[in-house]
């Protein structure tokens, strides 16, 4: 079946922008604190252990990383516990559907909500860590886009789970085996050369990996090292997600 | 314009499983079509085809002159839903629900803002703007989904069992606004199972059954031309025993279900006066209705 796209996806995501409207300021402050009970404790507490980590303080080394691991949790959590909760719980997709709107437009909508959604809790650690002197440079504005990109690619991936899951516990599975080990394995919390051989080469091809690859470089007013087979390989991560996702759901929605 | 819905020999399996089978029927502009048939028989199941929610196996289905499911989106435009199961956005006030809903078809705000207090009033909700979902009663959100549905001014709603689980003085309330909407010339296509809704509302219906047409026409003719014009229940202490050995001789046709002995005459003089002489037999005497039609079409056994 051919991609049955339109304009009418900004409704699906503008429905939930409303809704987001209303509890913008906790929805934002709940995305934040988080990241920095994390960034501070971790930060400060162990960053005072430290030597430098790959040239900057710990809490520095951090804080950029953090950027990466909240934007793929905000775009995860909303792929997966809100969107679930609009196809399965609310029916709200099935009314959206009764309209002239296509799965893939309520999809796409989706996608493009999650990955706004994350992107702005990035922003908003990157603000708070430039108010605090982490950033270097104006740089860092570059990797806004690798923050919305990133975001999408979680968002797409997310919709893949949401698309399979019978309740709202199959989720767990998804955050216990992919999304932590992910924080631990692709250079939030430590330099990925501290881990084995092996291990660094799956960790390489991680998505969130290639967000740390772009963001990091960028925060610290350094351009990143392989920056086309980064976004490349975020690129084409969301485009398989994606795919796979709307074939799941229509499966399940169209039968 | 032509018919606003034509379905022709639609089949929808799942898996070899046949859940329609071979429906046909076309709906005349500005009446009342309804889909009459027990749990199971098919009736969403078409209904979803008819949107292009659910691609049928076989068969060819023209969607206000579009066809579907390759053209389902375009005829989508021209129809309004009201799903079986309440999907209002509870995240939404009345307004919001149907600023949102007009969205969906493309429709400017200014344009909804414009029609809200009119739908608003037309479902009785009238200065409900800013109601949250969780204070309406059920029959209050069946009327905003009624309202939403029309949102788009469209020439054919479709219905899905619009008034299940709603109490007397909320059903009375929707088929009064179902009747309004046929009065302004809207289509209306809707399922149910309520006979006295499918009576008193329905211009012409059709009775399904695992799938298949089994009958199809106004409701008065199906009473008269499908089943005997009187009917005696009877019932009470030995009832079972009297309407096997006694009760053929008296009717034309006799159903037995539970303690209650059916018969159905075409002239109930001689089995009243029978009757008459066996005071401990209970009698009810009455017309035959459309429940007794589809009873006799569709068998007594229950459908889980």
């Amino acid at each position: 079946m051919t991609l049955q796209l339109s304009t009418r996806a900004f409704a699906v995501w503008r429905r939930n922008f409303l809704v987001w409207r209303k509890l913008a300021i906790p929805s934002l402050l709940g995305n934040l604190a988080d990241p920095m009970i994390y960034l501070f404790g971790l930060g400060y507490g162990l960053g005072g252990l430290l030597p430098q980590v790959d040239g900057v303080s710990y809490i520095a080394f951090l804080a950029a990383g953090t950027v990466c691991a909240s934007t793929m949790n905000a775009a995860s959590f909303e792929a997966l516990y809100s969107g679930f909760s609009r196809m399965h719980v609310q029916r709200t997709w099935e009314a959206i559907m009764n309209a002239p709107v296509s799965i893939d437009d309520v999809l796409a909508g989706e996608c493009l909500w999650a990955a706004a959604k994350a992107s702005l809790s990035g922003a908003a650690i990157l603000v708070v860590i430039a108010l605090l002197g982490f950033v270097s440079s104006p740089l860092a504005l570059v990797a806004l886009p690798a923050i919305f990109l990133t975001g999408l690619c979680f968002a797409a991936l997310g919709l893949i789970v949401t698309a399979l899951a019978p309740s709202y516990d199959f989720f767990m599975y998804y955050f216990t085996l992919f999304i932590t080990p992910m924080v631990l394995l692709c250079g939030v919390f430590f330099p990925v050369d501290q881990l084995p051989p092996l291990v660094q080469a799956i960790s390489t091809w991680l998505p969130l990996s290639l967000s740390v690859q772009l963001v990091r470089p960028l925060v610290f007013g350094e351009i990143p090292a392989n920056p086309i087979s980064s976004v490349g390989g975020l690129l084409l991560m969301t485009v398989v997600a994606f795919s796979i996702a709307l074939h799941l759901t229509r499966r399940r929605l169209l039968k | 314009m032509d018919s606003p819905l034509i379905v022709e020999n639609l089949i929808k399996a799942y898996e070899g499983r046949v859940v329609v089978d071979g429906l046909s029927f076309t709906l005349e502009r500005s009446e009342c079509f309804g889909l009459l048939g027990p749990n199971g028989a098919g009736k969403t199941t078409t209904l979803r085809c008819c949107l292009g929610l659910t691609a049928p196996s076989s068969g060819s289905i023209t969607l206000v002159g579009e066809p579907v499911p390759t053209r389902a989106r375009e005829a989508r435009e021209r129809v309004g839903v009201v799903p079986q199961f309440d999907n209002l956005d509870p995240d939404f006030t009345a307004a919001e629900n149907l600023l949102v809903h007009g969205r969906y078809f493309g429709i400017k705000d200014a344009v909804i803002r414009e029609r809200i207090p009119g739908l608003l009033d037309f479902a009785g909700l009238a200065g409900k703007d800013d109601v949250a979902m969780r204070t309406l009663s059920g029959g209050m959100k069946r009327r905003l989904t009624l309202a939403r549905a029309l949102v788009n001014d469209p020439d054919l709603l479709i219905l899905d069992e619009p008034t299940t689980g709603l109490d007397p003085q909320a059903r009375h309330l929707i088929w009064d606004r179902l009747k309004k909407l046929l009065a302004a010339g809207k289509t209306i296509l809707l399922t149910t199972h309520f006979m006295d809704e499918a009576e008193r509302l329905c211009d012409r219906l059709a009775i399904v059954d695992a799938g298949k047409l089994i009958a199809v026409g106004p409701p008065r003719t199906l009473i008269a031309e499908r089943i005997e014009p009187q009917v005696v229940e009877v019932y009470g202490e030995g009832a079972e025993a009297w309407a096997v050995a006694e009760a053929g001789r008296f009717s034309r046709r006799v159903e037995v279900s539970g303690e209650t002995a059916f018969c159905y005459v075409a002239d109930a003089v001689p089995l009243l006066a029978h009757l008459a002489e066996r005071p401990q037999l209970k009698t009810l005497h009455r017309p035959a209705n459309l429940e007794d039609v589809f009873l006799k079409l569709t068998g007594r056994e229950l459908r889980d």
